[in-house]
């Protein structure tokens, strides 16, 4: 079981740890971190500083794929909840008046939970497709942030607003801590409490989860709500880092980042376990595929050639069909049917030809 | 012992679903001549046969990409990577043609075996290595995308006769005149519209919508007609990129972001179930003017283009509800 | 009766799976114009032989003839071109195609590549339903008929298609009265046709009703092959459940507390007339304290059934279930879960076990789907429970981090009964909870249902073996063709013979 464990982590980590020394090679001084004003400074510093809103949107999204879903949405919530905060602080007489920015936070916050929960129930009560049901708010949430702003680009000029995005607390950017405080806090509750348990039964089986009375419906609704909650506090951190919302471009394609670093970190779309630590390994592999790419100094665009490389790869090793017809028998270590439940299968299930 | 179906139960049944296959399509219909006729009352010369025929010329490129989309959505499967094929196509056009000097006539063609290849590609991935549609196509849609940036970060005009003078020439049709590349993809709808249902391809692609299982157990190509549709896919992405060089003069990486959105949309709303196993091209056609009269209001009105967004979206959670009613019904 | 030659013939067929061996030296053969029913129960190899003859598997050794010719399919595909077409209890067609559509596809007339004549493919559609003496609208889509009529439609495909040997794998299971008597005409009128036709049910009646030879295979292996009419209902019982002289023998008699001082308490379960249409007859059904409650019946007969009504796993249509002496509207398992009611399902890989999750996961899921996920139990109290129930049960390997998926299938059983046995249920129902299990794992697990009834805990029990049931049961209630007909006390009178022969005739104390 740990050499299990082990296994799951290890190419990601492996990846990851390539990737950094590939950028070590390139510029020796990668791994430099310098203190300037009480700050840290360094391409480390740099990666963690602008993979945290990732990281965040593949947090909530591990939790949805965790239960065999998928939230296609993220990136409208992200820009919707940019668009919120931006539009209060922008009316307020005194953009620093911290109360008046906590508001907006806060305001940002619940409408990100609210749009979650819309998907949550179109996915738990209405019952339809996950992909199907985000995908109406993929499409409907960037006109909604528009709607919210008007139209315009609103920028404002806020410091406690920047220091979400942009600020530092204890020599380290704000937006790491932030991000690895709510991962923190999600991995505990995940672990501490019942939730993760629950969420992998029903991801991983979710007949037998209806025989065992694990109530379903509430559980997936809570994860869309909370994926709703991590993209809406990305949506604040890109929104502050650039003191501005743009409903357009603000967090476009993250959600595609983001499933790829869940699908880095081992937790397979089909649904059932999932890894927190993967997840963030995974969004750390794709941010620094980024800096990689300039620091290559090759154009900035081709780390999408890049990216999809390492979906096929990790998803065609990811894929039972592939290892099978790859590797053969000697591929993946299946487990021997059990003595005698091969033939005993019921009559019922039909040719799986 | 009760009985399951009582002969006037199965009559019944029997209108009821025949009905209802129609059912989805014939609420676009409505809505599509509902916000004609609104449209019409409302602003002077939106009744204007050259207001549809615009609509018609400003979405041919997403038309015959919606065309393409509905031949994957009705096997049940989806294509993420239309919006870059079609980018990726408008690139190789104007690279080739304006910086590499080839001839058009040779371009074109190849630009359509470009697609058809890697659409074949990610159809194969998706039927033998079983990795879902949604990845093997968003891989395909990141590489597509990245190809492009590859080959230009900025725009690439192209200035080849063939091009220029196509572009302006028109079809008259009376007082009016009709863009070729409106022509071009109505022809593109014909053809879809024949191969879905007078070809064996066709008919499969409908079967294994229907049930992957069954379809092979009855003995059909289930490989083939999954690689193949994504072929179609691929072919219609790049044709609708060869039209929006067309319609734009130029080729640019970042063009038709999202656009892989918008002909998902219009499928759905031209009443092809996402399930797979249902759906019309001419629906397809309708989803397509219903987002064309959308954009035109929009523009009529005054608003900005982001409302478009926002229609489309509610118009999608009411169809994709209404299947959902639907489907619940049938079950 | 046709003889002299089969149209098919199929010796020393073997088929070998890791592990196992699901058929061993089988011999088969069907004759045209004949209905042949296969008949066995679980893990006889019926489905196995039938997936080896379409091509669906492929047999390690043995040869298959049709028609004079050796054959070897590769695919269903191979089969269906050769002549062997299958219809499945579901049906494998596509509901969203019309039903000329689906007749016909794969094979529509065409003219230079396009299907040309949809006219003429409507037309040969109801010429050739009309010979099973249906008069639909072959424009309207399969989905729109009933079951019934949609294997019908299959049937005309698949004898459309190759009109020698067609193979109807349980086509009756959801099919009402009248519906059946509609097949069987049709089936006849096949066999006057001279198609071989391979039948698979589970209703007794049925098979003596329309077949005319049967081979009944056991645990992979050749039982016999017979006319049905020279081969009595309860002969063909016996044959199929056989007699294991098996580790049964290991679990000494155990004195058993009489019958009725638990039946003098009040039940703790009474189900009064609870049934659904097509699953299984209205039935009576009281468990007492204390009280294992045998459930026996052929495969299909509807054991499963029961079990899954009093449970809530499937929605019962009518009837009441009173628990304790209250009414309980049992709707969801979860209701049947906080009456104290624990299901360890047949098909463990399905609807039981989470394979991905650990056995401490799987064993400690029950008690915290019951307690919600803000209430998780306290891991010390988790670990000591998980703990105690891998050493009562010695469950092996005895590591609470291993994958379930990594189990053997009684080590797996193991874990589900540790599941349920955490929550102290009241009513442990447990459906086949001993197949497909090692001899050792077996014994244990008859071992604890007696020691757990004799704590007080009322035990609902099926099983497919015979001699395990009146082992352990208080009493045994019967099923045949998905109707419980009969309550049996297991006095020293009852054996499994009688057991036999209430299956075989449908009637409680005929002996």
């Amino acid at each position: 079981m740990i050499t299990l464990t082990r296994h799951r982590l290890f190419w990601p980590v492996v990846v990851l740890v390539v990737l950094l020394l590939g950028n070590l090679l390139e510029k020796p001084d990668f791994f430099a971190i310098r203190i300037q004003d009480g700050h840290l400074y360094g391409s480390v510093i740099d990666i963690l500083r602008f993979g945290a809103p990732l990281m965040l949107v593949a947090l909530g999204m591990t939790l949805v794929i965790a239960t065999g879903g998928i939230d296609l949405s993220v990136g409208s919530v992200v820009a919707i909840a940019g668009a919120v905060a931006c539009l209060h602080i922008s009316k307020q007489p005194d953009q620093n008046a911290i109360g008046g920015v906590l508001i907006a936070v806060v305001m940002a916050l619940g409408a990100a939970l609210l749009f979650g929960a819309f998907n949550g129930i179109m996915v738990s009560r209405i019952g339809i497709q996950p992909i199907i049901a985000t995908l109406i708010l993929m499409v409907a949430g960037r006109g909604i942030a528009q709607l919210i702003m008007d139209g315009q680009i609103i920028t404002i000029n806020s410091t406690p607003y920047k220091w979400i995005g942009a600020g530092w607390l204890f020599t380290l950017p704000a937006a790491v801590l932030i991000a690895l405080a709510m991962i923190a806090v999600t991995a505990l509750i995940m672990r501490r409490s019942a939730l993760g348990l629950l969420l992998e039964s029903v991801g991983g089986n979710a007949e037998a989860s209806r025989l065992v009375g694990i109530q379903s419906r509430s559980l997936v609704l809570l994860v869309y709500a909370i994926c709703g909650l991590c993209a809406g506090l990305a949506g604040l951190m890109i929104s502050s880092n650039v003191s501005s919302a743009d409903g357009n471009n603000a967090g476009l394609l993250i959600e595609l980042d983001a499933i790829l670093a869940v699908v880095i970190g081992g937790t397979a779309l089909t649904g059932g376990r999932f890894s927190i630590g993967g997840t963030v390994i995974g969004a750390l592999v794709i941010q620094t595929l980024s800096t990689t790419v300039y620091t290559l100094g090759v154009p900035p665009e081709t780390t999408l050639i890049f990216k999809a490389v390492v979906v096929t790869i990790v998803c065609l090793l990811q894929s039972p069909a592939f290892r099978r017809k790859v590797f053969g028998r000697w591929g993946p270590r299946r487990t021997p049917p059990a003595s005698g439940s091969a033939p005993s299968e019921p009559t019922n299930v039909k040719v799986p030809a | 012992m009760t009985t399951i179906t009582s002969p006037t139960g199965t009559r019944l049944a029997k209108v009821f679903n025949s009905r209802q296959r129609y059912v989805p399509i014939l609420a676009t219909a409505a809505v599509l001549l509902l916000m004609w006729i609104g449209g019409s009352i409302r602003y002077e010369n939106f009744a204007d046969l050259q207001v549809l025929l615009n609509v018609f010329k400003d979405n041919a490129f997403l038309l015959v990409l919606a065309v393409g989309m509905t031949f994957v959505i009705v096997s049940g499967g989806i294509d993420l990577s239309v919006g870059s094929m079609l980018a990726l196509s408008t690139m190789l056009c104007a690279w080739l043609i304006t910086e590499e000097g080839w001839s058009p006539g040779v371009v074109i063609p190849l630009v359509l075996v470009v697609g058809a290849v890697s659409g074949s590609a990610m159809g194969a991935i998706i039927h033998f290595f079983e990795v879902p549609p949604f990845i093997a196509t968003l891989a395909g849609m990141f590489l597509a995308r990245g190809l492009c940036y590859v080959i230009s970060t900025d725009s690439i005009r192209i200035s080849h006769p063939f091009f220029t003078e196509t572009a302006t020439q028109m079809v008259p049709l009376g007082d009016y005149r009709i863009d070729p590349s409106v022509v071009t993809s109505l022809i593109v709808v014909a053809l879809a519209f024949g191969v879905l249902h007078y070809t064996r391809f066709g008919r499969n692609v409908y079967a294994i919508g229907g049930n992957e299982q069954s379809a092979l157990l009855m003995g059909l190509p289930v490989a083939a007609t999954k690689v193949g549709v994504y072929a179609v896919s691929g072919l219609c992405a790049t044709g609708a990129g060869v039209l929006y060089t067309f319609y734009t003069g130029a080729g640019y990486s970042n063009t038709g972001i999202g656009m892989e959105l918008d002909a998902i949309a219009a499928v759905v709303i031209g009443g092809t179930l996402l399930t797979g196993g249902s759906g019309f091209v001419l629906g397809t056609v309708l989803g397509v003017l219903v987002f064309g009269v959308i954009q035109t209001i929009i523009q009529f009105q005054g608003l900005l283009s982001w409302w478009t967004r926002i229609a489309v979206g509610a118009l999608l959670l009411v169809f994709i509800v209404l299947q959902r009613v639907i489907g619940a019904r049938k079950t | 009766m046709p003889d002299p030659q089969p149209i098919l013939q199929m010796k020393g067929i073997t088929k070998e799976f890791p592990g196992v061996t699901a058929l061993a030296d089988v011999d088969f053969r069907l004759f045209p114009g004949e209905v042949h029913a296969l008949m066995g129960e679980n893990g006889a190899g019926k489905s196995t032989l039938i997936k080896v003859l379409t091509g669906v598997y492929q047999a390690e050794a043995g040869e298959a003839v049709l028609a004079g010719e050796r054959v070897h399919f590769s695919s269903p595909l191979k089969a269906q071109q050769a002549g062997v077409s299958t219809v499945y209890q579901e049906v494998n067609l596509c509901p969203n195609l019309s039903v000329a559509e689906n007749i016909f596809i794969g094979r529509e007339p065409r003219l230079f590549g396009l299907i040309n004549n949809y006219p003429e493919m409507r037309r040969r559609a109801r010429e050739l339903l009309a010979r099973v003496e249906l008069d639909i609208d072959v424009t309207a889509p399969l989905a729109s008929y009933s079951l019934a009529i949609q294997q019908l439609i299959a049937i005309v495909r698949a004898v459309d298609i190759s009109a020698k040997v067609v193979i109807l794998d349980e086509p009756t299971s959801s099919l009402d009265t009248g519906e059946v008597a509609q097949l069987f005409r049709v089936m006849r009128r096949l066999k006057e046709d001279g198609v071989a036709l391979l039948f698979v049910s589970h209703f007794l009646e049925q098979i003596y009703e329309i077949s005319d030879r049967m081979t009944i295979l056991r645990n992979g292996r050749l039982v016999g092959e017979w006319r049905t009419s020279e081969l009595s209902r309860i002969e063909l019982v016996s044959r199929m459940i056989g007699t294991e002289l098996s580790v049964l023998e290991a679990l000494e008699e155990q004195p058993k507390r009489e019958l009725a001082a638990l039946e003098r308490q009040e039940p703790f379960l009474q189900a009064a007339q609870v049934g659904k249409t097509g699953l299984v007859a209205p039935f009576d059904l009281a468990i007492h304290r204390g009280e294992v409650v045998g459930l026996a019946g052929l495969l299909g007969s509807g054991r499963t059934e029961v079990a899954r009504l009093i449970f809530g796993a499937d929605r019962a249509e009518s009837g009441t279930v009173t628990i304790d002496g209250t009414p309980l509207s049992v709707k969801t398992p979860r209701t049947a879960i906080g009456r104290n009611i624990a299901f360890c399902p047949e098909n463990r890989k399905t609807e039981g076990l989470v394979e991905d999750l650990t056995v401490r996961e799987n064993i400690i899921l029950a008690m915290q789907a019951a307690r919600g996920w803000l209430r998780p139990v306290p891991a010390r109290r988790r670990d000591e429970l998980v703990g105690k129930y891998i050493e009562a049960l010695s469950i092996r390997p005895a590591n609470p981090e291993a994958l379930v998926r990594n189990l053997s299938g009684g080590n797996q059983q193991k874990v589900l009964l540790a599941r349920w046995l955490i929550t102290q249920p009241k009513l442990l129902i447990l459906d086949e909870p001993t197949r497909g299990i090692d001899v050792g794992a077996k014994a244990e697990i008859q071992r604890l249902v007696v020691s757990l009834a004799e704590e007080g805990m009322s035990v609902l029990f099926i099983s497919a073996e015979l001699e395990e049931v009146l082992r352990l049961s208080h009493k045994v209630g019967v099923l045949r063709d998905r109707r419980l007909v009969a309550e049996l006390a297991n006095d020293e009178s009852l054996t499994a013979d009688r057991i036999m022969q209430t299956i075989a005739s449908g009637e409680g104390g005929a002996a």
